[in-house]
């Protein structure tokens, strides 16, 4: 199988997954105990009220039927009507994408950032001070809650040490947003960082046992050279992939992340529906997200196999 | 005599892990410190009532926002109620809710990814396919989602975590039985015409559960944060039940008086969840075949 038909294949394959998202999301409605309708309005609405809203998400027809309304409004980009803001959902959530895409674009750069010095650091003497240093990282990293992360970035740059960075907004043009997205994204970076830390490690150990590493040593090329140049080259094509896998692990945390700075994103919109009891633009934004993860996990696969040209096609 | 040795080659196999690891445990000082450390928390948290004789949540508006001082260890809050008590209490509760939101998930994935790997085929398909839909929602957005359409609380937080933990417990076990049930052992159990009710809980399961168990232990540590996080925003165990994430969101109105409020809460949660991780990466250690 070429390359080309591999591609295709994978996106094939992506069908049946984003109909099963818009499934699970058109599902979300009917776990709301009792009559969702009356739950989403307060105990103040009106019947009238209630049974409009019956009708606009089609909650009088059969199940089928209702899943076909939804499937119809949504080839057309409808995600029903704010229920809080009376206007589209989609304008409230496209208007609030690009903060989130900088902030997920952002997080990811200082992810690798991080991740890839440490990683040759540990790498370079395996079992050595500097290796079990690293090594431990990942360990009390991963139990940091994210939120709290943040409040910490914010209490220590943002409240102390010069107020090097603001506390929240997100700035305008590239540098303002460089400079005011800062603590997000590093936030969101080190909630990533450990688990790349830890692959691209285990990965660079394994390339550097590896024949063509051994021949280039024994052309005395040096240590360095041999790290960066050879083998580092290789490991980042494994990186991709666990980056692509976790992808879900941090664009779920930009939701939080983005709550603590106070950063007008998809993930805020969607925390304060919730207060607002706002349910299409809460089920929009789970929607998004989804079908945004499923074409990162689908971009990754591509990418790799771009990258490694040893990835098998069958 | 084939059934014999069916049942003996399995349970030989299953208590090779299980004498290996009575032999070998105190020897690994990942898993040491991580029982050390899980163990105070958990004694600290049952022993909360002995340790501090203010109710968690019994307010003092005349002593609200006090500094750290011999009547309250760690201070009031905003509220008066000490931050001590709620600090032990908030362990009980975030501790409690987390084990059992570990232990659904851990029991559907498992009884799932049997059936997946077991069975294969169609069953196997619409499984897997179940997986590949759970796993495209971020963590995060999938669980914030559920709670808000189920309602806030423990009762929610339980539904939705096993609506999206399975699926990790699934793809581990479905991928151990694939590679287990070509194994002689198993050929032979079905050969003498056992049940495959009686291979899979007998024969399978106790060969292939260990890698489950193994996951448990650093998934506990995500569902923490989880609940952790779910009370942060509001969601999750509700006021004035104590939890460590509520005490965190209630402390950052103060952050620039009062620091500690949601500093310490925190660093609960953190020393906690290196503890579990520790004994995770201790039994991994550990059961690992030689």
């Amino acid at each position: 199988m070429d390359r080309f038909a591999y591609i295709l294949r994978r996106l094939v394959q992506a069908v049946p997954v984003v109909l099963g998202v818009t499934v699970l999301c058109f599902f979300m409605i009917h776990l709301v105990p009792g009559d969702p309708a009356r739950t989403m309005l307060g105990v103040h609405a009106t019947p009238k009220k209630i049974a409009l809203l019956h009708h606009e998400w089609g909650l009088d027809r059969s199940l089928p039927a209702q899943y076909e309304l939804f499937m119809k409004r949504l080839v057309h980009g409808n995600l029903g009507e704010s229920l809080f803001y009376n206007v589209s959902a989609w304008s409230l959530i496209s208007g609030r994408l690009p903060v989130t895409l900088w902030l997920i674009g952002y997080g990811t750069l200082l992810s690798i950032l991080i991740a890839i010095p440490l990683a040759v650091l540990a790498a370079s003497r395996k079992d050595g001070a500097r290796d079990q240093v690293v090594r431990a990282v990942p360990l009390v990293g991963l139990g940091f809650p994210p939120f709290w992360l943040g409040i910490m970035l914010l209490l220590a740059f943002g409240l102390h040490l010069g107020r090097l960075f603001p506390v929240g907004g997100y700035g305008t043009g590239v540098t303002g947003h460089l400079h005011a997205m800062f603590l997000p994204a590093l936030t969101v970076a080190l909630g990533i960082a450990p688990i790349l830390i830890r692959s691209l490690r285990a990965s660079l150990l394994q390339v550097l046992e590896s024949d063509y590493i051994t021949t280039a040593r024994s052309k005395g090329i040096s240590e360095t050279r041999v790290l960066l140049r050879h083998a580092l080259r290789n490991a980042v094509v494994s990186t991709v992939s666990v980056l692509g896998v976790n992808i879900g692990f941090l664009v779920g945390g930009t939701v939080i992340i983005e709550q603590v700075f106070a950063l007008p994103g998809i993930g805020q919109l969607m925390l304060n529906s919730i207060l607002q009891r706002d349910f299409p633009v809460v089920q929009g934004v789970t929607l998004v997200f989804g079908i945004m993860v499923v074409f990162v996990y689908l971009a990754t696969d591509i990418l790799h196999s771009l990258l490694d040209p040893r990835v098998r096609f069958d | 005599m084939t059934i014999a040795v069916a049942e003996g080659i399995a349970d030989a196999l299953a208590t090779e892990h299980r004498s290996g690891f009575r032999r070998r445990w105190y020897r690994t000082p990942a898993f040491v410190a991580g029982i050390l450390i899980v163990g105070t928390v958990i004694a600290v948290a049952i022993a909360a009532p002995l340790l501090t004789s203010y109710s968690p949540n019994q307010q003092d508006l005349n002593h609200v926002l006090q500094g750290p001082s011999s009547k309250h260890w760690l201070g009031t809050d905003q509220l008066g109620r000490d931050e001590f008590s709620r600090l032990l209490y908030g362990a009980r509760v975030d501790l409690r809710v987390a084990f059992l939101a570990v232990l659904f998930p851990f029991c559907l994935g498992t009884f799932l990814g049997c059936i997946a790997g077991y069975y294969g085929r169609f069953l196997d398909t619409i499984i897997m396919r179940l997986v590949d839909i759970v796993v495209a929602f971020p963590f995060y957005v999938l669980i914030i989602a559920l709670v808000f359409v189920l309602g806030p609380g423990a009762r929610s937080i339980y539904i939705a975590i096993t609506l999206v933990g399975w699926v990790s417990y699934a793809r581990i076990i479905r991928g151990e039985i694939l590679v287990a049930k070509r194994q002689e052992y198993v050929l032979a159990a079905q050969a003498a015409g056992f049940r495959d009710l009686r291979i899979i809980a007998r024969h399978l399961l106790p060969n292939v559960i260990t890698q489950a168990i193994v996951f448990a232990m650093s998934d506990i540590v995500l569902d923490i944060l989880a609940i952790v996080t779910l009370g942060y925003l509001g969601l999750g165990i509700q006021p004035p039940t104590p939890d460590w994430g509520g005490m965190i969101a209630d402390g950052q109105a103060f952050l620039t008086t009062k620091w500690e409020l949601s500093t310490i809460p925190g660093v609960a949660v953190i020393l906690t969840a290196l503890g579990l991780s520790l004994i995770g990466d201790g039994l991994a250690d550990l059961l690992r075949p030689e």
